[in-house]
């Protein structure tokens, strides 16, 4: 049982992260219009892929067919499926909203904590970066003792480390931190 | 050919050291399973990186156990908390949740363990006689033969899907631009790279899966809100014995989910549909049939078996024919060729103790598993008890861990987070994952089975269509890719069109 219920976030006082404690103002779109967008999006890429594909040539070289020769054919299947995607949407579509504001703050909440820690990763290594980011985060979102958030962490980071390091083998990223230790 | 491989394989499989590999890979595969976020495809993908100092034949035994082990943590998470784990627990909860509820959890979980070890070992026999008969076949194939196979894997994924069939197709194609993305096998061109440097080094499929998968699956959780309200496990020896003298009048439930399962299972598509499948057919047959939903044995034993069926018999494309039917079976083929072997039926001549191993790791790991999970059920459902804000960091770790380890590349983890958001717009707009995966672990293989054909015939198509065994398998494919659109067609002339059965292509299996 989770001692803190998702849909009630302790929002007050947080340090981190910024972007979720105002109420967004932004208005969300609904899933009609989020379907036009990706498929906008995924219809520029099959355009670009095209353009690529047909500098890299894809026509018959002298070893067979060229680079270009499969880029191009699969943007020629993109491009008319994402037309078809959005012409459904268009007339089909649901008014729905994609999310509510409410819910997508929840996301944000486990999406800047680990876009953070991904990317504090090539500067302070993987073990300080992600002790930082389960101690703010379980101190944080779950208001755990700092004992307790500083603890478990820590003793999971070493377990981590002694399975990768040690026992198979497996180098993560290391900083200053590693180097102050001898690693 | 005969009993002496599948001996051969067991002297492999049940040495003290594979044997504890195979625990292992239970264990944590039965807590993948439970875990929000991780699920079969993701946790072997996030283990390979540990299995490439690992004797080849012990690291397969230990992701095939990690995925046993996430099949049937999927039915612990169903039953006990009405949350599937797994794509292919859906069915599950739909009695098994009630029972729970009854206050017959423990009735519910073993009926549901003893019908997944049924059809996991209905499988496995069906393997280890089929298999070396399907590789023998596969020897003579050609280029055009497996781009044939591959063709009519993606085929699948569009004609059967039960979304927008022009989203599974985008799925594909993304997956194989994906794949096609930094240097071109065949000429040695870089390509698609559009100037960035760090591009040429391409995408790589771990990355990939971990951050549709398991991120984008956090990211989709969290936006429904985490809310584990689950039932006691109830379990002790005296439910588990009733509970066994109670499910052999269900034998024909257990055959066809068996049946189902293991002709679902081999070809793309996978468990999830199979488990839907038998349910369905369990409700109309059984004489008991308007009860299901309201909790009753039969109504889990059917999913239970057909999925597990499923989950196991996608691995006979893969060992046979270099070709998987699943997410799982596509990142374990990315393994076989980071450890350095050949996918394809030539490992049956040339790798017998890999092969042979494997498949009776088989029978020792759903053994091992299904006596494990009937043991440890309580530990396994206490560990959904934990705090979410425990678990959520934890798992992302794990989760970039993974994505770096693959390949010590720091690119790799940068590439994680935008996934992962992918992944969590894609599913919010049922753009269906699986292919996407699948395309992106064949695409280079695929590329190039297309690329010698064309070349095999001086750039004609007529290829794929002179020789017998190929003909038929492109026909089937192009047929299938039609499908969505001949089947509004078929019922316009008053006809019914044959029954396709509504697939979640999006199975993680």
């Amino acid at each position: 049982m989770a001692t803190t219920k998702v849909d009630a976030p302790p929002l007050a006082g947080m340090a981190r992260p910024p972007a979720v404690v105002a109420k967004p103002s932004v208005s969300i779109p609904t899933k009609r219009a989020a379907d036009v967008i990706v498929a906008s999006l995924l219809l520029g890429l099959g355009g670009l892929v095209l353009g690529a594909a047909v500098r890299m040539g894809i026509g018959w070289g002298s070893d067979g067919p060229e680079s270009g020769f499969v880029p191009f054919w699969l943007a020629i299947v993109l491009i008319p499926c994402c037309a078809s995607i959005i012409r459904g949407a268009v007339r089909r579509g649901s008014e729905e909203r994609f999310a509510t504001g409410e819910r997508l703050v929840c996301v944000l909440k486990v999406l800047l904590p680990a876009t953070a820690m991904v990317a504090f990763t090539p500067f302070i290594g993987l073990y300080a970066a992600s002790l930082i980011y389960m101690a703010v985060y379980m101190r944080l979102m779950g208001r755990h003792s700092w004992a307790l958030s500083l603890a478990l962490p820590l003793a999971l980071t070493v377990l981590v480390f002694l399975v990768f390091e040690r026992w198979f083998l497996v180098p993560l990223p290391k900083g200053p931190i590693e180097a102050w230790l001898g690693y | 050919m005969g009993i002496e491989n599948i001996l051969l394989g067991f002297s492999v499989a049940i040495t003290p050291y594979n044997l504890g590999v195979a625990v292992i890979g239970i264990v944590l595969g039965t807590i993948i399973g439970v875990l929000p976020g991780l699920g079969g495809a993701n946790g072997v993908a996030i283990l390979l990186p540990l299995t490439f100092r690992m004797p080849p034949t012990s690291a397969i035994i230990l992701l095939t156990s990690l995925y046993w082990g996430a099949l049937f943590g999927g039915a612990i998470t169903s039953i006990l908390f009405n949350i599937p784990g797994e794509p292919w627990s859906v069915a599950t909860t739909f009695d098994g949740y009630p029972l729970a509820r009854l206050g017959k959890s423990g009735q519910a979980l073993t009926a549901s363990f003893t019908s997944s070890f049924v059809g996991a070992l209905f499988s496995t026999i069906l393997i280890t006689l089929f298999a070396p008969l399907l590789a023998d076949v596969a020897l003579r194939f050609g280029p055009p033969e497996f781009f044939a196979i591959q063709l009519l894997t993606f085929s699948a994924f569009v004609g059967l899907g039960s979304g927008d069939p022009a989203k599974s197709l985008v799925s594909v194609v993304l997956g194989l631009l994906l794949a096609a993305v930094g240097l071109d096998t065949v000429t040695g061109h870089i390509r698609l790279t559009f100037g960035l440097t760090p591009l040429i080094s391409g995408f790589d499929f771990i990355v990939v899966v971990i951050g549709l998968f398991g991120l984008g699956e956090i990211f989709l959780s969290m936006e429904e809100g985490l809310k584990f309200e689950g039932a006691k496990a109830g379990m002790n020896l005296r439910v588990v014995l009733d509970t066994w003298k109670e499910l052999p009048r269900y034998w024909r439930t257990f055959l066809r989910g068996c049946l189902i399962g293991f002709w679902m299972g081999f070809k793309p598509g996978g468990a999830t549909p199979a488990s839907f499948m038998s349910y369905g057919f369990a409700k109309r047959f059984s004489k008991r049939g308007e009860n299901f939903g309201k909790g009753e044995i039969e109504g889990v034993v059917a999913p239970e078996t057909a999925a597990h069926a499923a989950g196991v018999a996608a691995m006979l494309p893969m060992i046979t024919l270099g070709i998987p039917g699943s997410p799982t079976a596509a990142v374990m083929l990315g393994g076989l060729v980071i450890w350095g072997l050949q996918p394809g039926p030539m490992l049956f001549k040339e790798q017998p103790e890999f092969v042979w191993g494997l498949i009776a790791s088989m029978y020792t790991g759903n053994v091992i598993g299904v006596l494990m999970v009937l043991a440890f059920v309580p530990f396994f459902a206490a560990i959904l008890r934990v705090p979410f804000a425990i678990l959520i960091p934890f798992i992302v770790v794990i989760c970039a861990i993974g994505a770096f380890a693959a390949h010590g590349n720091m690119a790799d983890l940068i590439y994680l987070i935008p996934f992962g958001l992918i992944g969590y717009v894609f599913k919010k707009l049922n753009y269906p994952l699986a292919p996407l995966v699948l395309a992106l672990v064949l695409g280079d293989l695929a590329e190039a089975a297309f690329r010698q054909s064309l070349i095999m015939s001086q750039g004609t198509l007529l290829i794929f269509f002179r020789r017998p065994i190929s003909a038929v398998i492109t026909a089937a494919a192009i047929v299938l890719f039609l499908y969505p659109v001949i089947a509004p067609w078929w019922r316009r002339f008053g006809r019914s069109p044959p029954p396709v059965t509504p697939i979640s292509s999006d199975s993680t299996s």
